[in-house]
């Protein structure tokens, strides 16, 4: 296990150098000249060179690689071609609202869709196993953005019953109203997450209904509780394991969106002010961060399903 | 049996999105631009569904959303279908050495989100039509290129294509003859899901002032138009959603019964 924790942790290491090389092509190679974002209309040849030379992209590539990757050794993403300010801590104090606004719908939406999921699977030839698969049809299909119009149609609207964007300005220091606004935008991402999460909690929990060495507990005996809590859950839960590793970095990405629909201060909305205004030390930052997130939680899941199913440790096969 | 009523369904549903799609190219109740209308009218005799706070028609804005999500759901499969099952392709033949760089490389780029890569694309290229449909095209040519190379990887360890092999068959006939007989099933159902992903992408990034402008704009940003005016007009903030769900729904369901038809072993079963 010891081994196996070192490879998957030098893999993990190995793979955000590399998303960080092509996070830093990708950007370059698009067209578009960020030193537009220093200039207005009508700008000399000279204004341009000299703006170019301020940000540094007049220095050829590897040039601009070299201080992009010894920036991020040292965990500063550089100052914003736009405002000059550190992009470091920025992103610092969006990740209160955005890092709060995952987990919790997350949480949210797992302690919703394994029950479902489970009961779904358990009784899926009643009109309980077909309103389940039916809501979870419909739920993939719902843009998480309209469902969050929606709730705020009724709940913030409508009902008065909460507020429909924004957030405190002094952040978590007046606890109840950033609590209460982001109750709306953790339902939204929440139900969508679990639309999804129960069709996969259903059918593994299908398989496992469906394998023999279930049924051989219930034959020696084992009550059904007992059966599935010895032989069932554990199996069930490695394919749920990593499918919530992928969920949960989709919707700390997917948090862009939602954060537009409820006027969030997070690292979705600093995101698109960045691509608007080809502002590179921004959306590098920003990028970077999120894909250290997503390469984490698929280290952590990796490493959970290990510790579920002894079967799968020893190698780094799947 | 069941089965067949999903499928006739999504053929249904997708058949009613596509059709107000094509009239829509032929015939709309008001031009595209026309903001001759009064504000935010209620639904009426003159503008069936009433109109938005400009005045401008919204049966007609509907109309013409649901052919710009068409056309990039189609768009964007067409362009993540050639690249992505070319480079699937090539990997699935590739000496170890390339293929394992190609699919490390593969994973990298599944790890950026559709949407996030999309944002990029159009950020630099600047908000249109086409932008939407490349900046999707090319997200999604990730995810398709790593299926077909499994899916390639697997027809080729199987013992005909030895034999083939040993009997002199060349490459191109291999791939003509014995690798993309076997995978298409696989992957029309993929590409169909992935139909449904790009429209859902699309809505996003109109929604974020990412997509194609006004007037020809789609369902996304009519819901953005449509969210701060949601208490006095409501159906502007319900339609499109309405519709978007109908389509996504309808290609899901499609893409199942796809999958039963393509594949005999499945007949019969849940």
């Amino acid at each position: 296990m010891t081994r196996y924790l070192v490879r998957r942790a030098a893999l993990l290491v190995g793979t955000l150098l590399l998303a960080s090389v092509v996070l830093f092509l990708i950007l370059r190679l698009l067209p578009g000249d960020p030193a537009n974002a220093l200039l207005s209309v009508g700008a000399t040849p000279d204004q341009v060179a000299a703006a170019r030379h301020q940000i540094g992209t007049d220095r050829p590539l590897p040039a601009q690689f070299g201080h992009w990757l010894s920036q991020l050794a040292t965990l500063h993403f550089g100052d914003s071609f736009v405002s000059s300010l550190p992009v470091g801590p920025e992103i610092v104090s969006r990740l209160s609202v955005t890092v709060p606004l995952t987990l919790s719908a997350f949480v949210l939406a797992v302690v919703v869709a394994v029950p479902v999921g489970f009961l779904a699977a358990h009784r899926a030839h009643t009109w309980y196993g077909a309103l389940a698969g039916l809501v979870s049809q419909l739920g993939i299909a719902v843009p998480a953005f309209w469902l969050g119009l929606l709730l705020v149609w009724v709940f913030a609207l409508n009902l008065r019953v909460l507020p429909a964007g924004g957030f405190p300005p002094d952040g978590w220091s007046s606890f109840p109203d950033a609590f209460r606004a982001l109750v709306l935008p953790v339902v939204t991402v929440a139900l969508v997450m679990a639309a999804s999460l129960i069709r996969y909690v259903r059918s593994a929990t299908l398989d496992v209904l469906g394998s023999d060495h279930l049924r051989t507990a219930r034959a020696l005996g084992s009550s059904f509780a007992g059966a599935m809590w010895r032989h069932g859950v554990r199996n069930a839960a490695v394919p749920v394991v990593s499918v919530l590793g992928i969920e949960l970095a989709t919707t700390f990405l997917g948090a862009v969106v939602i954060e537009s629909v409820f006027a969030l201060p997070g690292l979705g909305s600093m995101l698109v002010r960045g691509i608007a205004q080809h502002d590179y030390p921004v959306i590098q930052g920003v990028l970077f961060v999120s894909t250290f997130a997503v390469l984490v939680v698929g280290f952590l899941a990796d490493v959970a399903q290990r510790f579920i199913d002894p079967r799968l440790r020893g190698g780094l096969v799947r | 049996m069941r089965r067949r009523v999903f499928l006739i369904a999504g053929i249904v549903l997708v058949a009613l999105v596509v059709g107000i799609a094509l009239v829509s190219l032929f015939w709309t109740p008001f031009p595209a631009a026309d903001t001759t209308g009064g504000r935010l009218e209620g639904p009426g005799a003159h503008h069936l569904l009433g109109t938005d706070k400009l005045g401008r028609d919204l049966l007609t804005r509907l109309m013409i959303g649901a052919r710009i999500a068409v056309a990039v759901g189609l768009g964007a499969v067409a362009l993540g279908a050639v690249v992505g099952g070319v480079a699937g392709l090539l990997a699935g033949f590739a000496n170890r050495w390339l293929d394992d760089t190609l699919a490390a490389l593969l994973d990298i780029l599944i790890a950026f989100p559709t949407l996030l890569l999309a944002m990029l694309v159009v950020a630099a290229r600047g908000a249109s039509l086409g932008s939407a449909i490349v900046a999707i095209g090319l997200a999604m040519s990730a995810i398709v290129a790593r299926l077909t190379r499994v899916l390639v990887k697997r027809v080729l360890a199987m013992d005909y294509v030895t034999l083939a092999r040993t009997s002199g068959v060349s490459w191109p006939r291999i791939v003509t003859a014995h690798v993309l007989p076997n995978i298409w099933p696989t992957m029309a159902v993929n590409l169909a899901l992935q139909f449904g992903l790009a429209v859902l992408a699309e809505a996003s990034l109109s929604y974020l002032g990412l997509g194609p402008p006004p007037p020809n704009a789609s369902w996304g940003r009519l819901l953005q138009e449509a969210q701060s005016t949601v208490l006095t007009a409501p159906i502007g903030a319900i339609a499109p959603g309405v519709l978007l769900v109908v389509l996504v729904v309808g290609v899901n369901l499609l893409a199942d019964g796809l999958r039963d038809v393509a594949d005999p072993t499945r007949r019969g079963h849940r």
